[in-house]
């Protein structure tokens, strides 16, 4: 496992490479060539590369695009799985009321407040822990990546669970254990308040996956040359400067991914809010939220069209990321 | 060399290999299209349980001489995943569907698209002989029975003979919510009630407005466009003002806007104990706790029953009615064969017995004259009288729908307000009703 993931990582960090090579640090990676120019070896080798993934990747694209296309279509229906007779369509209806209810907007309100808290706070945790590990002595350093990667082996709602039994007012701990600090008593009930029960359900996000962004964050880390800081180091830049100026820059795409991943993931959240909360007193989040209608409800039109707009905020995210970060993921392709 | 002697293993072991492949997809679309199990064989999905149904199930599989047997299939946990469950499974038309435990309040949801099989009249009549009102209303739909009652659920009143004793309240007849809180008051302990939102709390509000002469729906056959609610009436008022002031003034001590059934139990068993609204099952579990050694003896002494507390002196509480009924998937293959089956199921005898094994009241009043039930549950008499009296919640095929709207707009406790939260919350159900809102 330790060693899967630093391996993964590296297979996206040359799209990091590609803005380096062009400032002519060129390290042998062989791109930016016209297809016409591939030699025949190039191009068998290629076609071997479809031949194996080919199939995989025309089940992977039915299996994921069948679905949404099957989503979109029933989000223009009226449907509720239990009066089948009464289906009618209804076109962008299901929408309308959607976007015109408040209950959308808090719940895609929470779950925001949550993906930039808990991106914020990982990304902070998850560079200090990868510069940690990336200085750790080599004989502890196996030890270290090992143990910072126990939460997040743990499964989600196993840990949800955790957290849950932990803060709750009648089994829990934390009441008694933290009294002394100020704003904690016997009597406070965690999940009774929208803000504290978000705190529980960041807090139990954060530290789930804090290990996985600080192991994107330390292949990243591991890709800036040590000519670099030394070169820096020789010029007098301090620490914070070498990092500003040249560590962090040259991590960008390292953090772009781990950014986007996480973000990703975090607007996502269900298993913490259903375990914990269930939604109750102003935790609801839009996964919730089209579960309520699709699964609980039964109401298949609504809930494919809480769905697809819970599809196309991703797809913004992805955007928003990748024209933030002003990084080229195609480059890696090899000029396109 | 190493390389040729494997390609050459692997050459040889396919033949092998794509017949083991050929047989393991075989099996697969052979129990997925084919007839996986013999002609007599029935599927029963029980909701979990101590192995009540399980034994039962064996039990009428070997008196039935061969001609079926009873092979059960285990729901998820809670009752609104066992519905999601079953319901999409009906829906899709599936045919395993024999035998299902089915909680009342979603009965009508599933009986209105025709997802259960016809009860045949001599079932009907055979098996409602003997059957406690409510068991039999949350049964029916449309006055039709459409499933079969199997064993029925009822809220008591559990109360801390101490803390009775000090208030001065005199439990030999019926209390009221005012009294109760006012007792709870005085003696500074907490009221076991279900504040969380969840349908607890569904299940403590219809048994307010039910107690104070109202309904949370007034014409469950209407349509969801025609649906009219009765929250916003002087019996859901009289109701918020019960829920308000426990909420407000604190009697649920600081756990009830997150506390179930199971946290109300904890609580009541503790020192701040005084009086609770339950099911049965606190009983079991408090001698469990007992004989586990985590409870003194003095609690289960110090502990007293009586029928759920009335809203005003003058008028007959009308506690909360649960438990399970038997229906049969309208894909089934064997429907008679699963109504036979589901006679010897219901038999008193197998009532009485489920009731000693795994604590589940029987639907059948002539079940509570076994002798063995006064011995392991002395409240039996309570618990059937109370049954006498109970009331189903809403029997509508949209109850996840208003079960769903009132937790969201009567918890916690705290935060309602007898001077809007009827009204606001009738609005949001109609609306959510009419398709104009989310839920």
């Amino acid at each position: 496992m330790t060693s899967a993931i630093p391996a993964k990582t590296t297979t996206a960090s040359p799209a990091e490479a590609g803005p380096r090579l062009d400032a002519g640090r060129g390290n042998g990676t062989k791109t930016g060539r016209a297809p016409k120019q591939y030699s025949d070896r190039t191009r068998a080798e290629r076609r071997l590369g479809w031949i194996l993934a080919g199939p995989a990747f025309v089940i992977m694209l039915l299996v994921t695009l069948y679905p949404i296309l099957q989503a979109i279509y029933e989000s223009l229906f009226r449907f509720r799985l239990t009066a089948p007779d009464e289906r009618a369509f209804i076109g962008l209806e299901n929408y309308l009321v959607i976007l015109s209810d408040p209950v959308w907007w808090s719940g895609l309100w929470t779950t925001v407040f949550i993906t930039v808290v808990t991106v914020l706070v990982e990304l902070v945790l998850g560079f200090a822990l990868a510069l940690v590990m990336h200085k750790a002595l080599k004989s502890v350093r196996g030890l270290l990546r090992t143990a910072i990667l126990v939460p997040y082996g743990i499964i989600t709602v196993v840990s949800a669970f955790a957290w849950f039994y932990a803060f709750d007012i009648n089994s829990g701990y934390v009441n008694s254990w933290f009294a002394w600090l100020p704003g904690i008593d016997e009597n406070l009930n965690w999940f009774a308040q929208g803000g504290t029960a978000l705190f529980v359900i960041m807090a139990s996000e954060i530290w789930k996956t804090t290990p996985f962004i600080s192991l994107l964050l330390l292949a990243g880390l591991a890709q800036v040359p040590d000519e670099l800081s030394e070169a820096a180091k020789v010029d007098g830049a301090t620490w914070w400067e070498q990092m500003r100026k040249v560590i962090i820059p040259n991590m960008k795409a390292a953090i772009m991914v781990a950014v986007l991943f996480r973000a990703l993931d975090a607007f996502r959240i269900f298993d913490n809010v259903f375990i914990m909360t269930n939604g109750a007193y102003g935790t609801e989040v839009l996964s919730l939220l089209a579960y309520r209608q699709s699964i609980s409800r039964l109401e298949i039109g609504l809930g494919s069209a809480v769905s697809v707009l819970l599809f196309l905020c991703v797809l913004l995210i992805c955007f928003v990321a990748i024209k933030l970060f002003k990084v080229d993921l195609a480059g890696t392709q090899g000029g396109r | 060399m190493p390389n040729s002697r494997r390609t050459r293993s692997a050459v040889r072991n396919r033949p092998g290999g794509t017949v083991l492949a050929g047989l393991v997809m075989g099996t697969l679309v052979m129990s997925g299209c084919g007839p996986a199990q013999a002609d007599n064989s029935l599927t029963w999905y029980i909701n979990p349980d101590a192995g009540g149904q399980a034994a039962i199930a064996q039990k009428c599989s070997d008196e039935s001489g061969g001609r079926y047997s009873i092979e059960t299939s285990l729901l998820p946990n809670d009752a609104a995943s066992q519905r999601e469950q079953l319901a999409r499974r009906l829906a899709a038309g599936d045919a395993s569907l024999d035998i299902m435990s089915l909680d009342p309040p979603f009965i009508p949801e599933l009986a209105e698209p025709g997802f259960l099989a016809p009860v045949p009249e001599d079932v009907a009549e055979a098996t409602t002989e003997n059957v406690v009102e409510g068991a039999i209303a949350g049964a029916t739909w449309k006055d039709e029975l459409v499933t079969v009652p199997f064993w029925a659920n009822t809220q008591i009143l559990w109360y801390r003979k101490s803390v009775a004793e000090a208030a001065g309240l005199d439990m030999s007849g019926p209390v009221t919510w005012e009294q109760v809180m006012e007792a709870a008051r005085t003696q500074e302990k907490t009221l076991g009630v279900q504040g969380a939102q969840a349908e607890s709390m569904t299940v403590w509000l219809n048994a307010l407005i039910e107690s104070a002469g109202g309904s949370i729906i007034v014409d469950p056959e209407a349509t969801a466009e025609t649906v009219e609610l009765g929250l916003d009436s002087d019996a859901g008022i009289a109701a918020a003002e019960v829920i308000s002031t426990i909420g407000k003034d604190g009697l649920g001590g600081p756990g009830l806007p997150t506390q179930d059934e199971n946290a109300s139990l904890i609580g009541f068993q503790g020192d701040s104990g005084s009086f609770m609204v339950n099911w049965p099952f606190v009983y079991p579990a408090t001698v469990g706790a007992v004989e586990a050694g985590t409870l003194d003896q003095a609690v289960i002494d110090d502990i007293g029953w009586g029928i759920y507390p009335r809203m005003t002196e003058d008028q007959e509480a009308a506690p909360p009615l649960g438990g399970i009924n038997l229906g049969v998937g309208a894909s089934s293959d064997n429907p008679e064969l699963a109504y036979e089956a589901i006679q010897c199921i219901v038999s008193v005898e197998n009532q009485s017995e489920y009731f000693v094994t795994n604590g589940n009241p029987p639907a059948n009043t002539e079940a509570y004259e076994d002798p063995r039930i006064e011995e392991s549950f002395p409240m039996a008499e309570t618990i059937r009288d109370s049954l006498q009296v109970a009331a189903p919640r809403p029997q509508t095929p949209f109850y996840n729908e208003v079960s769903t709207g009132i937790q969201q707009r009567w918890a916690p406790p705290a935060a309602v307000d007898p001077d809007s939260t009827p009204q606001s919350s009738s609005d949001f159900i109609t609306s959510v009703l009419r398709g104009e809102q989310l839920l």
